[in-house]
């Protein structure tokens, strides 16, 4: 893969609106230690302080034992540092006799996500394509309908939807939800794919005709290498947006197959005598967790994925 | 959203787009089963008096009647609008204002635009059970003023029916800003930097030419922002099921919440359609204008 | 212990009676998640294990209200469970006429459940059309008062024996420092609350003609006004009860920092779990001390239809070992409850149970409100008592109106 400077400048293209992250334009600050200066960076801070407060609540209480959080305060460090709780949310904590914590959900979330990702990220670069270079007639009515239909509450087609997945045959399994995913990711990576090829320059499209490759082959050998960043970004938004997602969870999976968000709130909600909160929080950010590394791992790109990505919401 | 029209549009022979009309089957079928099928579906059964399963005994308006007399659906729209109007108001000023001073040059930008970014990674689930819990009057913030000396000090959102939606507005900020600076920073580097030139040579204060002259430049960021975040909103869901299940006393109901309860919990499924179909009316009533100006009234490219 | 051995036995005797069919694994799905619970579950596991077969736990957190739409929308979907646990009473009412419910009549004839179960108002709340749907499991009753013997002895006053004691001790406990009266922020505890004040209050009749008859005149009569005074005491004594979970509310009971609960039989389970002796840790007031009164609802297994014979055949195995005489006893002991059978030994029951089994013995029972209202109305209910019990610039007039239409749309 190239590194990512390219991939930065090569995804600069795909949408204007979000793409001008590379240089500030605001007037010049002064250099020394003037009153605006401490003015910004000090609102700056206090902001990124509020911000950081509950990842260090969260991570400070996973930490505790229970006496200790019951005593003490919860911006407090632990005085005794236990990894007890982290143990327990992925390993032992209960639902009914299922006492195998946080695991089990992790695994079905991966086993959601992966299928869900690629069949949903080829589905939409297909139509993408199919949109910006092969365009049929009709086909901006669908596209349209597409966009406008990201924007229908899901609540409105649940129901339909168990009904359509019951007729196949699917509800409940786990290709159910893929196709589930793969369905409301629709707009927005049709979109993402539509203007990202409709950018390609043409002489090259126009060439490979006259060489007389056809949908497929101009497809797999030109488009695809090419696309490489927007297929990044696509996967960034598919990753996070499928990891954290509960409605679809809940309603088209069956307990053996729940994702972690709906364990989660499982475990949380299981309450056996008095709350753990210690393992409750640890639990919290174990859940948490694989969208924050995508996140800090991506960087720029996941800013420029959430931009283009925000549409669904 | 720009699209560029420039690729040759094929002669619409038949044969020559099979592999494109096959390839775009699964948007078709998406498109038109899928969103305009199942929403069609959705509104027909609302003037039906399906219970537990769907079945079409027309009952004409009944259901959309019972609807609006229940106190808990009033209460739900209530607090989407007091939750929906202060989470914009709020998400766009701290998100400008954020997207501003990080626009100033200054040093660190990729740290501060991370940290104010992160929450957005994360769930509404996690955010509303971290928030649950720093809001938990007997551990959290509340205790902790207390401790300090101020014994009378009284911050119990979750558990006071008045203020319960501001504690969900708080984990909604929190979650939720950190897109809207985004998006907003992408408006400012959009503007060209001759404005600011000419701007300062004219003398102009930095914050008037911010209100007078980038503001309004921005506005076409502005509303996608809005349509975005507004659509987003009309969902709310999971946050309110995870920091409150809607309570205290039904409290901080929502209307998607509503729409679940009442067609898999209630067994009441009309209702839930009918619950549905208000809130797509008031989706359209944000979107359709949008989708006009964006798409319909005027010809790009 | 002994009722391992014995459910063990039993069960593989029922094994036996069902013929030579293929082990499978069953998938049940459930609500039971607190302490106590969990427990009883377990009992049933263990016994349906031993019978060759496997149980597959589908557990799903936090109660009824957001188990039973996952349980319908999958049963509804084509994907349903082997077996699944629903209130006695009308929750799969729709469920069986659909045609998505195993039909049990032939089993019952053959094990004569007639003759065992009782009250009889549990088979006719299974049977559909001369037609048997569903296996109740267990008789619980709503109207228990659960006192924290320690909260009143830290108050000073002495331990209630009826409700207008303990109301009359509430400002005692609250200068104690106590909650007075614990109730968790799920709306179904609010209404049950209500609707064990009913006939503490307003007595038998009147409950019936409200519930029973869905009479608007009863419901917005002078009795029913009554209960809501009732009613708004008990909100008043609540107001600092900040606890979502019932089992939490229960707790604060076992603690000591709450006086007292107004919850099921099944909070006896939790009591049990926490090592707590009834009559000396805990007291247990039925029908509030008032009017001793308990209603026989419970839980029931429901059995969808599957094209799996081999599932179909263990779903009759799972079915007999539910009713097991030993599995009855070590289920209902964990949770509790009382067994469904009048045939078994219940001697290891404690003073709380007895009572109940005495009340039960004399016949002053009234139905479920799960057997006499649809999920619809009692979601309606929820809505307003959660409401009432958390508003208190909701009047109790007002309250009563919206009750009362309510109760006039029932069906």
């Amino acid at each position: 893969m190239a590194d990512v400077q390219t991939l930065n400048m090569v995804a600069a293209g795909v949408d204007p609106a979000s793409d001008r992250l590379s240089g500030p334009r605001g007037a010049r600050p002064r250099r020394t230690l003037s009153r605006r200066n401490i003015f910004i960076y000090g609102t700056l801070i206090l902001v990124a302080v509020y911000y950081l407060i509950p990842l260090y609540v969260m991570i400070v209480t996973s930490l505790k034992g229970m006496p200790e959080i019951r005593l003490g305060n919860i911006f407090a460090p632990p005085v005794e540092i236990t990894f007890e709780p982290w143990v327990k949310a992925w390993a032992t904590a209960c639902t009914g006799l299922n006492c195998d914590g946080l695991s089990r959900g992790f695994w079905n979330s991966v086993q959601i996500t992966v299928p869900s990702v690629i069949f949903s990220i080829g589905v939409a670069s297909i139509n993408g394509y199919a949109l910006a270079n092969w365009r049929f007639k009709g086909a901006d009515t669908f596209f349209t309908i597409l966009i406008v239909g990201a924007f229908i509450p899901y609540q409105v087609m649940i129901y339909p939807i168990v009904i359509l997945l019951r007729e196949i045959g699917l509800y409940g399994t786990l290709w159910g939800l893929v196709i589930v995913h793969s369905i409301f990711g629709m707009p927005i990576l049709t979109l993402l794919f539509r203007n990202y090829f409709s950018s390609v320059p043409e002489e090259l499209f126009k060439a490979a005709r006259v060489d007389g490759a056809g949908f497929w082959r101009i497809y797999f050998v030109i488009m695809l290498p090419m696309a490489l960043p927007i297929f990044v970004v696509a996967i960034i938004i598919q990753i996070t947006g499928i990891w954290n997602d509960f409605l679809f969870g809940v309603i088209y999976t069956k307990p053996d197959t729940y994702p972690m968000t709906v364990q989660l709130n499982n475990i949380v909600n299981s309450v056996q005598g008095v709350k753990e909160y210690n393992v409750n929080m640890a639990a919290t950010i174990l859940t948490g967790l694989v969208p924050l590394i995508v996140y800090f791992v991506s960087g720029k790109l996941f800013v420029r994925g959430i931009a283009a990505g925000a549409v669904k919401g | 959203m720009s699209t560029s029209e420039t690729i040759a549009r094929r002669p619409s022979q038949l044969f020559r787009n099979l592999s494109a009309k096959i390839a775009s089957l699964p948007m078709i079928l998406t498109a038109l089963v899928v969103f305009l099928g199942s929403t069609a579906w959705t509104i027909v059964y609302s003037f039906t008096n399906s219970k537990l399963l769907p079945r079409l005994k027309f009952v004409g308006l009944d259901q959309y009647e019972r609807l609006w007399a229940q106190s808990r659906w009033l209460t739900s729209i209530e607090n989407l609008l007091v939750y929906g109007v202060l989470s914009l108001v709020f998400s766009f000023i701290i998100g400008f204002i954020l997207a501003a001073l990080l626009d100033q040059k200054i040093r660190f930008e990729g740290v501060f635009r991370t940290i104010f970014l992160y929450p957005f990674a994360l769930s509404f689930v996690v955010t509303g059970l971290t928030w649950q819990w720093i809001l938990n009057p007997d551990f959290g913030v509340q205790r902790i003023v207390r401790a300090i000396g101020w014994t009378s000090f009284t911050f119990n959102p979750l558990y006071d029916q008045r203020i319960v939606i501001y504690g969900i507005l708080i984990a909604g900020l929190w979650q939720g800003t950190g897109l809207i600076m985004c998006l907003m920073l992408a408006g400012l580097r959009g503007i060209d930097e001759d404005i600011w030139k000419a701007a300062r040579v004219d003398g102009i204060p930095t914050w008037k030419t911010y209100v007078f002259i980038v503001i309004p430049m921005m506005r076409p960021v502005f509303i996608t922002t809005l349509v975005i975040v507004a659509s987003g909103i009309v969902r709310l869901y999971d946050l309110v099921v995870a920091q409150t299940s809607g309570g205290p006393g039904g409290a901080s109901e929502v209307p998607a919440k509503y729409v679940y309860d009442y067609m898999f919990l209630a067994q009441n499924l009309g209702q839930g359609f009918a619950a549905s179909t208000m809130m797509l009316l008031s989706v359209a009533i944000i979107v359709v204008p949008w989708a006009y100006l964006e798409f319909g009234g005027k010809k790009r490219g | 212990m002994r009722f391992e051995c014995t459910a063990a036995l039993a069960a593989g005797i029922a094994l036996g009676l069902s013929g030579g069919a293929q082990a499978a694994d069953l998938e049940v799905t459930h609500w039971w998640t607190s302490g106590g619970e969990a427990a009883a579950v377990a009992e049933f596991a263990k016994a349906f294990d031993a019978t060759g077969n496997k149980w597959i736990d589908g557990a799903i957190a936090g109660g009824g209200s957001t188990a039973r739409p996952v349980m319908v929308s999958r049963i509804t979907g084509g994907s349903p469970m082997a077996a699944t646990q629903f209130n006695t009473g009308r929750q799969a009412e729709e469920l069986v006429e659909a045609g998505l419910m195993r039909d049990f009549t032939d089993l019952a004839e053959k094990e004569d459940w007639k003759s065992f179960i009782r009250p009889v108002s549990l088979l006719e709340g299974c049977t559909v059309d001369g037609k048997v749907y569903c296996v109740p499991v267990n008789i619980h009753s709503w109207q228990w008062l659960w006192l924290s013997n320690k909260a009143f002895e830290d108050a000073g006053v002495p331990v209630p024996t009826n409700w207008d004691e303990f109301v009359a001790a509430g400002p005692a406990l609250e200068k104690a420092g106590k909650i007075p009266l614990a109730i968790g922020g799920q709306s179904w505890q609010t209404t049950g609350a209500f609707n064990v004040l009913i006939p503490a209050i307003a007595g038998k009749d009147v409950f019936l003609k409200v519930y029973q008859d869905h009479d608007a005149e009863a419901a917005a009569g002078p009795e029913i006004a009554k209960v809501f005074k009732a009613a708004d005491d008990a909100r008043r004594m609540s107001a600092k009860s900040n606890v979502q979970d019932w089992n939490q509310a229960t707790n604060l009971v076992i603690t000591g920092q709450a006086g007292g609960q107004i919850m099921g039989d099944w909070a006896q389970g939790e009591f049990q779990v926490a090592g707590q002796v009834a009559g000396k840790d805990y007291t247990c007031l039925p029908g509030l001390g008032v009017n001793e009164l308990i209603s026989t609802g419970g839980d029931s297994f429901y059995f969808p239809k599957l094209d799996d014979a081999d599932k179909t055949a263990a779903q009759e195995v799972l079915a007999s070992t539910m009713l097991n005489p030993a599995t009855q006893v070590a289920f209902n002991l964990k949770k509790g409850s009382v067994p469904v059978r009048g045939d078994v030994d219940v001697s290891a029951a404690n003073d709380c149970m007895k009572k109940g089994l005495e009340i039960l013995a004399k016949g002053n029972i009234i139905p479920d409100t799960n057997q006499l209202n649809t999920e619809d109305t009692n979601n309606q209910l929820n809505d307003l008592f959660v409401e009432f019990f958390k508003t208190p610039s909701l009047t109790p007039e007002e309250a009563q109106k919206r009750f009362a239409a309510i109760i006039a749309s029932a069906d």
